[in-house]
């Protein structure tokens, strides 16, 4: 009779052993949630918003039949909303959650290891270096990137999203009273939407960047990273740490 | 210059009774809720408050702001400037020139310090000393500074005088420059547009010498009862921009029919002014009725947000001309294929690589 060894209470059918690795919880709940929520949200945004600078073709028949236009900017209004609250909530949890929830949202500039690590993380990119080092939450690189483009970036749109938002809802709507001083900035709003424009672009290029890096590193690096944003949990896949 | 008519010596004037006079101070009293004594202050207020004094300075500028002003329809501009205002310096319309012209702006000065209003059409260019607007052998900026330290407000006409207008297009060589980057310590009311609409000035006008004082402003210094709200919002062609029914080119079928500018670049959705509800001309049309996209010439800059016929705006800070959408797509297609290539470079460089050598060797 076949006895299966139980070796850490993990086992294969084939009664070999297989080995315990090292996971650390990283992203809690709402981080999971809020990650897929505004991934969503952005992938709305990118397409809605591309359509409202440059409109399909025109529909015919009366327009009383129709309200194309009219259902892109709700959907870009709505996923915008969506973005907006969920950008609150998360620094909501940025202070009550655990240590890696605030990363995105400081960048610890006086330390210098952390700058070591961005050059490292550099040099594995370009190739120079032979293994990658691993990390809890974000590496160096993907920190800086974090802050920098996605954290700015998002707080960016949201504030001229708003402001833009602010020339139909009024001059006498919380909009334009929260967020009408980007006028004073920009007097001219035909800027601000260049630069709302712009603003997407950049995401877009955060985005393409953040899905190939977590693809790459996941395979790469030993450790998991896509699953991690499902599971909260962060693997390390080396034997015996 | 003889003493300045007050509201009830034009009245009388031009025809009206006493008695009319008396009725209309009470029924406006009266309207207004004013009390038993209302009616008197009227009458005492109309009777002895002097018209207010105008000087109409003109800098850099092509006098479509005066040409507007001229056409007002409500209220006509005769009765603007010869009952309610005391319009005493206009070069271009005053019978006056020359030395006599200037004696006025002197005169109106010592006499009325601290009382008239300064319109200013066009603006100062400032480089070379402001060398460039020559008034009366002078630099204009000279003469403008001079005269607003005096004046009680300041209304600064059209795109020129508010935001700098085409001379301040880009390279701006002559550093025009607008009113209230030079005159910092008056207030100063905006009316954009190239030209205004003659009823916004004549009515931005009637408000201040009706109430004393300078209506309601946002921002940017425009008065909000006539800029509060895009020339989009208020447009008739808006069901069509919500049902996504554009003019795609000029010659085609929605065009004839009327449908949406927005892809033929009209500027409607970022320009505030009141060009779709007053319209021009009294009221006979604006440029979207007359099948032209807005061009936004009431907005900073105009000139520079260009193509006019096009939505989105050049971007030319990278040597060529370019928009958000190209920059965005050539940034993304970089950023792609940089991906795509490093993908490449690492499956390669894998192949050579035995799975298990990919974790540092054991110490």
């Amino acid at each position: 009779m076949n006895v299966i060894t139980q070796v850490n209470d993990i086992s294969d059918s084939h009664g070999e052993k297989t080995v315990a690795r090292r996971t650390v919880y990283v992203y809690q709940a709402p981080v999971r949630i809020w990650h897929w929520i505004n991934a969503l949200a952005m992938m709305t945004l990118f397409v809605t918003g591309y359509l409202i600078g440059t409109p399909p073709d025109s529909v015919t028949g009366e327009a009383s039949a129709h309200f194309q236009m009219g259902y892109i900017r709700f959907a870009h209004f709505s996923a915008g909303q969506i973005m907006a609250v969920g950008f609150l909530l998360r620094i909501y949890w940025a202070f009550v959650g655990n240590a890696h929830s605030a990363q995105i949202f400081y960048i610890p500039f006086w330390r210098g290891d952390f700058w070591k690590g961005v050059l490292h993380e550099i040099r594995w990119y370009a190739f120079l270096e032979k293994y990658p080092k691993q990390y809890v939450g974000h590496n160096p690189l993907a920190h800086t990137m974090m802050f920098l483009v996605f954290t700015l970036g998002t707080l960016f749109m949201i504030v001229t999203g708003f402001a833009l938002y602010s020339e139909g809802a009024g001059r006498s709507s919380w909009q334009y009273k929260a967020f009408g001083w980007v006028f004073s900035i920009f007097p001219n709003s035909q800027d601000v939407h260049t630069y709302h424009h712009l603003g997407m672009w950049a995401l877009v290029c955060f985005t393409i960047l953040h899905i190939y890096a977590a693809v790459r590193e996941d395979i790469m690096s030993r450790q998991s990273m896509i699953s991690s944003m499902i599971s909260g949990e962060r693997q390390f896949r080396d034997e015996d740490i | 210059m003889s003493v300045a008519e007050t509201f009830y010596d034009v009245i009388r004037r031009q025809g009206i009774t006493r008695r009319s006079f008396t009725k209309f101070c009470s029924l406006t009293a009266a309207s207004m809720g004013l009390g038993a004594t209302g009616a008197a202050n009227v009458a005492n207020a109309l009777e002895t408050k002097p018209r207010v004094p105008v000087i109409w300075m003109h800098g850099l500028e092509c006098t479509c702001c005066s040409e507007s002003f001229i056409r007002s329809a409500h209220p006509l501009v005769k009765d603007v400037v010869l009952s309610m205002i005391s319009l005493d310096y206009d070069d271009t319309i005053m019978a006056a020139a020359g030395h006599q012209a200037d004696a006025i702006l002197k005169e109106t000065r010592e006499k009325y310090k601290g009382q008239y209003i300064l319109a200013v059409e066009g603006n100062p260019p400032l480089n070379e000393d402001g060398m460039f607007c020559i008034d009366g052998g002078r630099p204009f900026v000279e003469k403008l500074k001079e005269m607003a330290a005096d004046a009680s407000a300041i209304i600064a006409w059209g795109a020129c005088a508010s935001w700098g207008c085409v001379q301040a297009a880009k390279p701006n060589p002559t550093q025009a420059t607008p009113i209230d980057k030079v005159i910092t310590n008056k207030p100063i009311i905006k009316v954009p547009g190239c030209p205004p609409i003659a009823e916004v000035m004549t009515g931005v006008v009637t408000f201040i010498t009706t109430f004393g004082r300078l209506p309601e402003l946002d921002r940017q210094g425009r008065p909000l009862m006539f800029y509060s709200q895009r020339i989009h919002d208020k447009c008739y062609r808006r069901p069509h921009f919500d049902a996504g029914q554009f003019v795609e080119q000029w010659d085609d079928q929605n065009a004839r029919e009327g449908k949406c500018l927005y892809k033929m670049g009209c500027k409607g959705p970022t320009t505030y002014n009141a060009c779709s509800t007053v319209r021009w001309n009294n009221g006979v049309s604006f440029p979207i009725q007359s099948g032209h996209g807005c061009i936004g010439c009431s907005e900073d800059g105009f000139w520079d947000k260009g193509p006019f016929y096009e939505r989105l705006s050049n971007i030319n800070h990278f040597g060529v001309e370019s928009n958000a959408d190209k920059i965005g797509l050539a940034a993304a297609a970089v950023v792609g294929v940089g991906v795509a290539a490093h993908a490449a470079a690492t499956a390669l460089g894998r192949v050579t690589v035995k799975h298990d050598d990919k974790a540092p060797p054991k110490a």
